[in-house]
């Protein structure tokens, strides 16, 4: 088994199990509770957990401190990072700052726009984009060098991985787009939520035709909806999501307190179909606000127990 | 060339409410091309601010004035036989003209009568677009001749990002995606295969982030 870094997520997928990784989005607030009884909801059915980054640009307890976190849990963090609130110095900063307390997965993110979030009227930095952040990790692990070519003492060992959008306009781009951060150095992936099944599968076959299945592990994105009204929200109102109508029709044919089952059902038969897909290495399950199905998930998709690799 | 926007009347006026006399100083310029700070302007800004002063029942005199540049100091020479009867001037030149008065005419009160706004161009009449940051090192040859910098909201350099929708950006559908032009661009020179290409990171040392920036040139200096 070839790995490069002490990350579990790593050698899950070295040994060549199909991986779970899911999300807790820490609070708005200090409380260091509400980030563990998230992970305690999740710990057993997953391999890694991603802390999201200020997502939607909405402020909230920084990513780091929650990795921290789980890590004293024994959990294996996924760090996100945007590259949207931290120049170059900042974010080899907390790279640091996160392989101190050997965290060793970080999300290279660029970042929703700040309009989205509670500080529009904020500056946004973007001093360097995902790609080059991807880049920088690199060079910080593998060369143990800082951007500025100084030699770093006790580089960091983290499983370097990227986003990516198979439904994103232009769609001829979205493979090279892929290939360009594996040139990068992403060593994983994690998809944004797939409900388009037949297009993420046209784009896997692309993926395939170029060999970056063979050079990335692609963690399917998924996230199950809790309502009708969730999946019109997402269709409509979220950038890049593609959400046919197939699904909207199936969750309004269902009563009202019965969607969300059904929206767990949809998931479930969408990560058994995905699972058969030559190139999918595992699933990332986002069940926003919702982290208590994803048990049920990981095991309604035969997921269940996670392997012990330690 | 620089594009500004007109400033809500009511600053203007509140910010020249304790003076008597006032010069209206247009410039000749960009900002008369993008309808915020020509003769034309100067003339609707300063009867606007006559009849407020009118309506209030306040004697002031306001003059009227168009440089050929304010960002000159030849131009600007013109008016030093006259500045001081002014009790202040509301420069509607670009920040550039504001700040080259205020240094020309040490003792005067200046007040910016526009809000400068970008580098861009007119697209239509009445419609500007900004297409420069002046960031110092152009990258518009690996671009396609597009600048993702002062046309992506999150200015990447390896765009774009996963907010693309059908060629607009995630901020605003109003907005276009500068890297789905990009691509466009790039396919229609038969170039697609640069997109793979990696930027580097960009030195941001040329642009603002490396404070105030000079060009010297030795070889036209007299």
């Amino acid at each position: 088994m070839n790995v490069k870094t002490p990350s579990r997520l790593e050698k899950v997928l070295a040994a060549g199990h199909l991986a779970v990784t899911s999300e807790c989005g820490p609070p708005r607030g200090s409380d260091p509770q509400v980030i563990e009884e998230k992970a305690n909801l999740i710990k057993d059915y997953v391999d890694a957990v991603n802390i999201t980054d200020n997502q939607t640009s909405v402020t909230r307890m920084c990513s780091l401190a929650a990795c921290i976190r789980l890590k004293q849990m024994g959990l294996d963090p996924v760090l996100q990072m945007v590259t949207r609130d931290r120049n170059r110095i900042a974010l080899q900063s907390d790279i640091l700052g996160a392989a101190s307390f050997d965290i060793h997965n970080i999300l290279c993110l660029s970042g929703d726009h700040q309009s989205f979030g509670d500080n529009p009227q904020g500056q946004n930095v973007h001093d360097i984009d995902s790609m080059q952040l991807i880049q920088t990790v690199r060079r910080m692990r593998d060369e143990g060098k800082f951007l500025g070519g100084d030699d770093i003492k006790r580089p960091p060992q983290m499983f370097v991985g990227a986003a990516a959008n198979p439904f994103a306009d232009p769609f001829e781009i979205r493979v090279p787009r892929l290939a360009k951060k594996v040139k990068a150095g992403a060593e994983f992936i994690q998809t944004q939520c797939i409900y388009n099944i037949d297009k993420f599968e046209e784009w896997m076959k692309g993926v395939r035709d170029r060999g970056l299945h063979e050079k990335v592990y692609i963690l399917a994105g998924m996230t199950p909806m809790k309502s009708v009204g969730m999946a019109k929200y997402m269709k409509n109102r979220v950038p890049g999501m593609d959400v046919p109508d197939e699904i909207i029709k199936r969750l309004s044919g269902v009563p009202k307190d019965k969607q969300a089952d059904e929206g767990i059902q949809i998931c479930i038969e969408h990560i058994q179909r995905l699972k058969e897909v030559e190139g999918v290495a595992g699933f990332h399950i986002m069940a926003i606000e919702w982290e208590q199905k994803v048990p049920e998930i990981v095991k309604g998709a035969g997921l269940y127990p996670r392997p012990d690799v330690a | 060339m620089i594009v500004a926007d007109r400033k809500p009347i009511e600053e203007i006026i509140e910010e020249v409410k304790g003076y008597k006399h006032i010069l209206v100083l247009g410039c000749n310029e960009c900002v008369t091309v993008c309808e915020a700070g020509g003769k034309k302007e100067v003339g609707v800004l300063a009867s606007a601010l006559r009849m407020h002063a009118m309506n209030e029942g306040r004697e002031v005199q306001i003059d009227e004035h168009t440089l050929e540049r304010q960002c000159d100091h030849e131009y600007l020479e013109e008016i030093r036989d006259r500045i001081d009867q002014y009790d202040a001037v509301v420069s509607l030149a670009c920040g550039v003209g504001v700040q080259f008065m205020a240094e020309k005419y040490h003792s005067t009160p200046i007040y910016p009568g526009v809000n400068t706004t970008f580098l861009g161009a007119t697209e239509e009449r009445g419609l500007w677009t900004e297409r420069c940051q002046a960031c110092g090192s152009c990258i518009l040859a690996r671009t396609g001749g597009i600048c993702p910098i002062a046309r992506c909201a999150k200015r990447l350099l390896n765009g774009p990002c996963g907010g693309s929708s059908s060629g607009r950006c995630e901020i605003n559908k109003d907005v276009d995606c500068a890297w789905h032009l990009i691509i466009e661009r790039l396919k229609a020179l038969g170039k697609l295969e640069d997109y793979e290409e990696l930027s580097p990171l960009k030195d941001w040392s040329k642009d603002r982030a490396g404070g105030p920036r000079k060009v010297v040139r030795e070889d036209v200096q007299l």
